[in-house]
């Protein structure tokens, strides 16, 4: 159409709410992952598997199991979430998502809190749900499960986010899996000892509200900075694609 | 002639030790086609990654508004539709909810105008079939239903016309050249003739010739 003068569409000033945009990635990924039921079950089945194959395949003792049960639960847990970790933006990145979130007007650090978030949604708390019932296997006393299961639930937040950064990091390679585990592991070992310190001192009658608080702060610094970690190696990986 | 949205100052790129494009000048206005040429592994891609800041592994400025761009990233990116060679649809999902999603950081809208979109995507009756069962011209589809309900300025589009059947790339021509008449800014890579009043190229390729 000859006009005068051509039309010029100005720049958009508004943009939706922040909220509306979290909530909006958070039920998407948990669509997702709801409806990819493989990748879901995969972390939990191994959970239970590798907590039931130790009375096998060391001893059924009530002392042994005891004695080692709460560091076996933690373990798992731990390495569970570790091979969930791959999944967190490696989807995201293939089928072009992951592009689209960067360039959303949104901060990056807040999406992908939200996607943290969500990941811990569908691993961390399933094996907090999991864990009372492991722990009664591996003859743990009521007590110590529920103390368990309250390092499980402070604990697996941080291993989603800390994991986060790996997961971030390695996204562009071809095959990040090992490196993303050497990457992580010694990150996750802090969690680790004041989770199954946590635990050790319950059942030693110890007051555990100290072991906690640690716990806590670790979460404390796991939400405040793996998010804008993670969030700058996205762009790097990304940036290097 | 009105003021550039978009405007790339002697960009230079190299990936691999190869050198893509050297001083490049790119000035996008408003009401334009830009159309970016050149062989395959030229560097189109990267150009409209760089210039929709996913890829920054280079030298120059991009301004924005006549502003340095990574200053004011919440204004670029809500101005910006980038659609790159991966569409960003989720498998898992139905076209409806991939729509959602990736229009919920913009805007608001109600589900009849996604809905909308989507049949003038030529999508009635996928609403809610997930993805993956979807062919791949369908999913573009998905994708390109964004242009439907966008309301940015600047769309930059990465082969938006691969596997689209003829009446798809039909369609998608039209959108854009409405769109570039209404005064929308374009800038697309395309192997498919595209051609459009006052169309711009940027020529890339001609570089390696000399470099090697």
């Amino acid at each position: 159409m000859p006009t005068d003068k051509r039309p010029v569409m100005t720049p958009v000033q508004n943009t939706a709410p922040l909220a509306q945009a979290v909530i909006a990635i958070m039920r998407r990924d948990l669509k997702a992952s709801l409806r990819q039921r493989q990748d879901l079950f995969n972390p939990l089945v191994f959970f239970v598997m590798v907590v039931s194959l130790f009375p096998l395949g060391v001893s059924p003792e009530v002392s042994f199991l005891r004695q080692s049960g709460t560091g076996i639960l933690w373990v798992a847990a731990l390495l569970s979430t570790l091979l969930s970790l791959d999944h967190l933006f490696r989807h995201d990145y293939d089928d072009g998502t992951l592009e689209q979130l960067l360039l959303a007007p949104q901060p990056l650090f807040l999406l992908v809190l939200a996607k943290a978030t969500a990941h811990w949604l569908v691993t961390g708390v399933p094996l907090v749900l999991l864990a009372p019932v492991l722990g009664v296997m591996v003859h743990l006393d009521g007590n110590s499960i529920g103390v368990l299961c309250l390092t499980l639930l402070v604990g697996t937040p941080v291993l989603s986010l800390v994991g986060s950064i790996g997961a971030a990091l390695t996204v562009g390679l071809r095959s990040g899996g090992v490196l993303l585990s050497l990457l992580i592991i010694p990150l996750y070992i802090p969690v680790l000892i004041f989770g199954t310190g946590t635990v050790t001192a319950a059942e030693a009658g110890a007051p555990v509200s100290g072991y906690l608080a640690i716990m806590g702060a670790l979460l404390a610094l796991a939400l405040t900075l793996a998010p804008f970690a993670s969030a700058a190696a996205l762009r790097i990986s990304l940036s290097n694609s | 002639m009105s003021e550039p949205l978009l405007q790339a100052v002697n960009l230079s790129c190299e990936r691999d030790d190869r050198l893509l494009f050297r001083n490049l000048d790119i000035s996008i206005v408003p009401g334009t086609l830009t159309r970016v040429e050149g062989p395959n592994g030229s560097g189109k891609t990267t150009l409209l990654r760089i210039l929709a800041g996913l890829h920054d592994a280079c030298q120059g400025d991009i301004l924005w508004n006549g502003q340095l761009r990574d200053r004011q990233r919440e204004s670029f990116t809500r101005n910006l539709l980038y659609i790159g060679h991966r569409a960003g649809v989720k498998a898992q999902l139905t076209p409806l909810e991939n729509l959602r999603a990736l229009m919920a950081g913009r805007r608001l809208l109600s589900r009849d105008l996604l809905a909308a979109a989507l049949d003038n995507a030529g999508l009635a009756g996928y609403h809610d079939a997930p993805c993956h069962s979807l062919s791949a011209g369908q999913q573009r589809r998905v994708s390109l239903a964004r242009l439907l309900v966008s309301d940015e300025p600047l769309w930059i589009l990465d082969e938006a016309f691969t596997a689209l059947d003829r009446e798809g790339v039909a369609g998608l021509e039209r959108l854009l050249l409405q769109r570039v008449s209404q005064g929308g800014a374009v800038i697309a890579t395309t192997h498919h003739p595209l051609a459009a009043d006052g169309m711009r190229r940027i020529q890339l390729g001609k570089v390696n010739d000399h470099a090697d």
